[in-house]
Order: structure tokens, then sequence, then C-alpha cells
């Protein structure tokens, strides 16, 4: 029944002209073959199909659509391209392994696979240990069922951040960008963009806002 | 439900890995504690999520794909680890069931599971602390361990400090801090911290060196610094 729901939800998905299912040969990293951005649910979908099944096409899916996208994160991170390569490898295995532990309730595929590729970088590029929580920690304070319940789904909660980054201004999309792909504090990007801190915090803290805000409006 | 928070741009330097080790462990440690800071967490790895499937992608060689399968496939034949086709390991009910759940599972890592085999030092009379080995370079990691009542003296701090409450409370000019709670100290606070009367306080303290204001902590947390 799983298997033919899961099957129901690749083929809703709006991408068959770019991603049809098949032999794994045939996979192509061509940039242009990728260059859209996929539907969540269809993304969940496939993570969905190689936790559960060891599904080997899906799998193939995934790593068409993320590994250029994490390679590109890396190298923007400092990595050199052979570096990037092998962490692209190391994250792809990672999400191998661990699919099965991917709650679709819980997060995006796309949030999912940053989180690992993130922490690869952090193991690699700064030889860090990554703390992470434990979702069941015995000591996890629960969040209060009626805040359970206001909680954006996640596959909808990446689509209105992927429409509401759109609607940052391009100095506060630049900005949060500068935050997450390179690894420098705010200082840092105060530096780089000859802003003063005060106004890269500022800055930053008003696209946050504003993305909040996106998240939590009624669709 | 915690009262003294993390800022949102902790929470967000977090997200993206941006933030040192020992204010990580700060950040996870309060989370597991704190559900409205988790999902805010969450919401900032969410936007990491949307970024990385916005970046520009760069190729990669053709037979990238097929060197994973057959990366796996190796594994699966050699020795090595048990079953790379398979599963990964979960944690199981057992790995949980010796720790008393006051100390949030990420800090434990770190710790083992018990407390009293750590390497206590008295401060002064009542007030104990413990090194956490960690590579934080300028940044100490420690906990705080405060008999109950007990004043801990006037001070002042060299550099920053960050203080998260794990078992008990105790209460300064700044207002009252249990369990969970996040009090920032910058150097120019003069704080005075008495601890609840009842049970000990434990404390997970991160502090910068004296004089270190660029240092790890201080970057993130002194807005006023320019470096
Ligand atoms: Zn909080």
């Amino acid at each position: 029944m799983e298997q033919a729901a899961n099957v129901a939800i690749r083929r809703e998905a709006v991408l068959p002209d770019s991603f049809t299912f098949g032999g794994v040969a045939r996979v192509s990293t061509a940039p242009e073959r990728v260059n859209r951005k996929a539907d969540p649910r269809y993304l969940a979908g496939l993570l969905n199909a190689v936790g559960r099944n060891r599904d080997r096409d899906a799998f193939a899916e995934l790593f068409q659509y993320f590994g250029p996208r994490v390679k590109a994160y890396l190298m923007r991170q400092g990595a050199n391209e052979a570096l990037a390569e092998e962490l692209v490898q190391e994250s792809m295995i990672m999400v191998w392994r661990r699919a099965e532990s991917f709650d679709v309730s819980k997060s995006g595929a796309s949030t999912w696979i940053f989180t690992i590729a993130r922490n690869k970088r952090i193991d690699a590029l700064r030889r860090e240990k990554r703390p992470e929580y434990d979702p069941d920690d015995p000591a996890l304070v629960p969040a209060a069922v009626e805040d359970a319940d206001a909680m954006v789904e996640a596959a909808q909660q990446s689509q209105r951040l992927s429409v509401a980054i759109k609607t940052l201004s391009k100095e506060q999309a630049d900005l949060v960008k500068m935050a997450y792909f390179e690894d420098k504090a705010h200082g840092r990007i105060a530096e780089e963009t000859a802003l003063p801190l005060g106004t890269v915090k500022s800055r930053l803290r008003l696209a946050l806002g504003h993305l909040r805000k996106a998240l939590m409006e009624e669709q | 439900m915690p009262a003294h928070h993390l800022s949102d741009e902790i929470l967000m330097a977090y997200a993206a890995g941006s933030l040192p080790e020992p204010l990580s462990l700060v950040v996870v440690s309060h989370v597991t504690l704190c559900p409205a800071c988790r999902a805010q967490m969450e919401t900032y790895e969410a936007l990491g999520g949307s970024l990385i499937e916005e970046i520009a992608p760069v190729g990669l060689p053709d037979s990238a794909l097929s060197d994973i399968f057959a990366r796996l496939d190796d594994e699966a034949s050699g020795p090595g680890e048990a079953d790379p086709w398979g599963r990964a390991p979960a944690r199981t009910p057992a790995d949980h069931r010796s720790v008393d759940g006051s100390v949030p599972r990420p800090l434990r890592d770190y710790l083992g599971q018990d407390l009293s085999a750590l390497n206590w030092r008295s401060v002064i009379r009542g007030v104990e602390e413990a090194e956490i080995a960690l590579d934080g370079g300028e940044v100490r990691t420690r906990l705080m361990r405060i008999q109950p009542g007990v004043a801990v003296p006037k001070h002042t701090h060299g550099g920053e400090e960050v203080t998260l409450v794990l078992t008990g409370g105790y209460s300064d000019a700044g207002g009252h801090y249990a369990r969970g709670d996040v009090q920032v100290a910058d150097p120019t606070v003069d704080h005075q911290p008495v601890a609840d009367p009842g049970e000990p306080c434990l404390c997970l303290v991160i502090s910068d060196a004296p004089l270190k204001l660029t240092g790890p902590i201080g970057r993130w947390l002194n807005p006023f610094i320019t470096y």
C-alpha cells in the first residue's frame, strides 16, 4: 500500500520532463537539466522510496538534483573542486544510509540534505565536532500540542520560504546567502560588504523577520 | 518552558553552521529544553534547505553516481562497516536507559554517563566546576555546580560568558534563571548570582578568555565591537 502511495506521489510531480524513471546509466548531471527547483513533495517521495525500499532509481534522481547543488555549496564554503566532489560522495552516501530516519512531517528533503552537507563541511573544513539535538532524547521538552498543530507542514514551509526569499530586497537576499554559504561571522560580512556591522546585523534581522512573517501567514 | 532564550541571530548562525563548537553545544542543549527556539532553529535550517536548492549547480563528473554505487558495493563485500547498503544503526532505547534526563543528550555525549566521575574542583565553598574537554580555542567550556542558597562572589567578566541552567536555578540583578534558561553576560555586567534554595544549581558555562573580546564568542554576542 505504502509503495503504491509513493508511486502516486512521484507521478504527480511537476518534473516529469526532466526526470524520468529508468536505469541509473541515463542519469546526467548537466546543469541545464537540473536548474529548476523541484516540487518538495516529489523530493520527499524520492527520499522515502530510498528509506523504505532501498530504491536505487530514486536515489539516482536525488543525486542528480542535489549532487551539483551540494558541490556548489561546498565550493562556496572554500572547498576546492576535488574536495567538494569527495564530500558530495560522502554526503550522498550518508543520505543513502540515513534515508530511513527522514521524517517528512519534521523537515523537507532539501532541509534534511542541507543539514547533512553542512555537517560534512564542518567536519572536513573546520575539523570540529558538530553537536546536534536528539529528537529521542529523554530530556527533550516536547512542544505543546497546540503549537505542534500550528506548525506549518514541512513541505508547505519550504514552498513558502522560497516564495518569501524572492520578495527580499537584493541586499537582504545577498546578506542571507552570505550568512549561509560562506562560513563567516557577521563581522566578516560587514568587512567585505564595507557596511557597518550594525547595518549588517539590522538588515539581517529585518530579512529574518520578513521571512518569518511570510511563514506564519495563512495561504 | 524557559523564559530566557537565544537570539535569532545565534539560532540562524547555528543553522548555517557558522558557530564555534562551544556555542553550538549551548544551542543544542537549549533547544532540547526549549520547543520555541527548537522550532525557530528548524525554520532557519529550512531556510538553508531552500537556499541550497537555489544555488547555481556545479556539474559533477559523469561517473560520480556510479562511483558512489561502486563504493557502497565495495564496502559491502569487504571488511569494515557491517552493511553499507543497509540502514544506519538506530539508537536503541538501552542507550537512553541509564540517562537521568537532567542533562541534554548532546551535552551528555561530551560528559559521559556519570557526572560525579568528572574532575570537579572547588572554586569557593559551595561552588565547584569541571572542565569539559572540547577544542574551543580560547573558549573555556565547563560545568558549574552551586549549592543551594550560595552566593557567587560579585564579579565582572574578563570576557563574554554564556550560562545555560540545567538543574536548579539562580537569581541576579538581571532576573531569575531556571532549567533551560540562557544568560549572556558581557564584560560590563557586574553580577552576583545567588543559587535558589532546594537542589544544587548545575550550569553549562562557556566563557571567552579575559580581554579576548574579538574571540569566537564575542564576535557573535557583542554588537558594539568592530574588528
Ligand atoms: Zn528558547
